[in-house]
């Protein structure tokens, strides 16, 4: 993480998006520092573990991690948003290695991480689909189609991360774990802070889908 | 048997030899689909969910086939495809049934002659418009065959008879006084009118309306003494014609667009047939379209 500050400082013009940067910061870097099997090397490995990031908003956190684990090279976040910059304000997955879906409008990584992990099952593969969404994107309604559906179809290698700042308009009934608890998802909420619990929550199996929600403060 | 049916049999026997095809449904068709087979997926009615769990499969290296009635398989999730199949840059096949206005009865919910036109917002995607349940199997096996992006547009409503498919359009038959191009089910009735008015016109049939074959509409347009060109779509009217005027650019030419007209949204139930009339797609219609375009 040491150098995650120096990379953030490289990438400036986003401040709309900053504090969602800094919300997920933390489990984007557990995530790749110690759960995810991808590397550098295995991008394009059928059994690795696939992250999406559905919240596609504030990827400075995103590709601050990715360049500090090797998938780009950091020199490329000097000129981000730029024409020739590979880098948006949204990730692209045909432009930035290691990304595994293009994103930026919400409400689209959680049905997408649904269908790669039935892909995964249908490969027989041990690959795992980890997808984070923030809460405020838990608004829009395909979410909740796929919330729905997602232990139907018993996809048990599914993880979903709510990174909970508060943002959700009117808020969840009950909070954003009940909402999930109520369709079959093992569900736990823990502090988005806190490394170990973030690892522990993220390696946890289950034999249904499983959503960990990490709540954190709006900050900057 | 019915375009509907040719589509579900295929499907199904591409399910048994092709390891990479799937299926993914919203309720509609999902009961004529094997059961319990892993790659058959029925999410329920989530059209959203359907086309995102069809681009997730996509990305794990499956042939997604994503189904369901027009209006839900294209207006309602259409973000969804496009973001979540066009912008991941991953390949499905799109089967709608319903087509335009297959079952009036229904009401303008389910009505969809926008279909076409949509997916013409979006880069790289093949439209077949079959016009006889024969015309179905070779198209959907060559496209499970592939990985691009490609929409099939099923209808209740056949010619009479089925002719070779591929890309390009098929000359059945060759006149001076200009060119008819027919996209799928509307072929009878375009020969019908033709005939009927005695027409010295070209007709160029289209199962395969996306690419757009210019260079077969430029010869087409080459061997008459006038490039005129009616083009009859049984979608939404004009939906090619930027591809007649860039086909044709080079040429000072005429065009005329005839399909389900733009300007009214009828409140009409009804059948295909009174539907057909409405919009001058029927015999008589059509007739006068001919008539009226290539006089003189």
């Amino acid at each position: 993480m040491q150098r995650i500050p120096e990379f953030f400082a490289r990438m400036t013009g986003d401040e709309k998006h900053e504090w969602a940067a800094a919300s997920t910061i933390d489990v984007l870097w557990v995530l790749y520092d110690r759960v995810l099997n991808v590397s550098p090397a295995t991008v394009d490995d059928p059994d690795r573990d696939r992250f999406l990031l559905s919240k596609g908003h504030g990827p400075m956190a995103y590709y601050a991690v990715l360049a500090d684990k090797g998938f780009i090279d950091e020199s490329i976040l000097d000129d981000w948003t730029s024409w020739d910059s590979p880098l948006g304000q949204h990730p692209d997955r045909v432009l930035v290695n290691g990304v595994e879906i293009s994103s930026g409008s919400l409400g689209h990584g959680l049905p997408i991480a649904v269908g790669t992990a039935i892909g995964q099952r249908v490969a027989g593969s041990a690959g795992r689909t980890f997808v984070l969404v923030g809460d405020g994107e838990l608004d829009e309604g395909s979410n909740h189609e796929a919330i729905a559906v997602a232990a139907r179809l018993d996809v048990t290698n599914l993880t979903a991360i709510v990174i909970d700042n508060q943002s959700a308009w009117y808020g969840w009934p009950g909070g954003v774990q009940e909402r999930f608890a109520v369709e079959g998802w093992a569900a736990a909420t823990i502090d988005g802070r806190d490394h170990e619990a973030i690892y522990e929550a993220l390696t946890a199996r289950y034999d249904r889908p499983n959503v960990v929600v990490a709540r954190t403060e709006k900050s900057y | 048997m019915t375009m509907r049916e040719a589509f579900i049999k295929t499907v199904t026997e591409a399910l048994h030899t092709d390891p990479r095809v799937a299926v993914v449904t919203a309720v509609i068709s999902a009961a004529n689909f094997p059961q319990d087979h892993e790659r058959v997926v029925d999410v329920g009615i989530r059209e959203q969910t359907m086309v995102g769990v069809a681009a997730g499969l996509a990305l794990t290296g499956l042939r997604p086939v994503v189904h369901s009635y027009a209006p839900f398989l294209v207006e309602r999730p259409y973000e969804q495809i496009k973001l979540d199949i066009g912008h991941q840059d991953v390949g499905a096949v799109f089967v709608s049934i319903g087509a335009s206005y297959d079952d009036p009865v229904w009401g303008r919910t389910h009505q969809s002659p926008g279909d076409v036109a949509l997916f013409d917002t979006l880069p790289g995607w093949e439209v077949h418009v079959p016009g006889h349940p024969e015309e179905v199997a070779p198209l959907l096996k060559e496209a499970l065959k592939n990985d691009n992006r490609v929409y099939m547009r099923l209808s209740l409503h056949e010619n009479a008879q089925a002719y070779p498919v591929g890309e390009g359009f098929t000359a059945l038959r060759y006149g001076k006084r200009g060119v008819v191009v027919a996209v799928g089910p509307v072929l009878d009735r375009v020969l019908k009118a033709v005939e009927a008015e005695k027409a010295d016109v070209t007709v160029l049939y289209a199962s395969t309306i996306r690419p757009f074959d210019s260079d077969g509409l430029r010869k087409a347009v080459a061997d008459t003494d006038h490039a005129d060109v009616l083009v009859v779509e049984p979608y939404l009217e004009g939906t090619s014609a930027h591809l007649i005027s860039e086909s044709l650019q080079q040429i000072p030419h005429r065009v005329r667009c005839t399909g389900v007209k733009r300007h009214a949204e009828l409140r009409n139930y009804g059948t295909a047939e009174d539907h057909d009339a409405a919009h001058d797609l029927d015999v008589v219609g059509l007739g006068s379209a001919v008539r009226s375009f290539f006089r003189g």
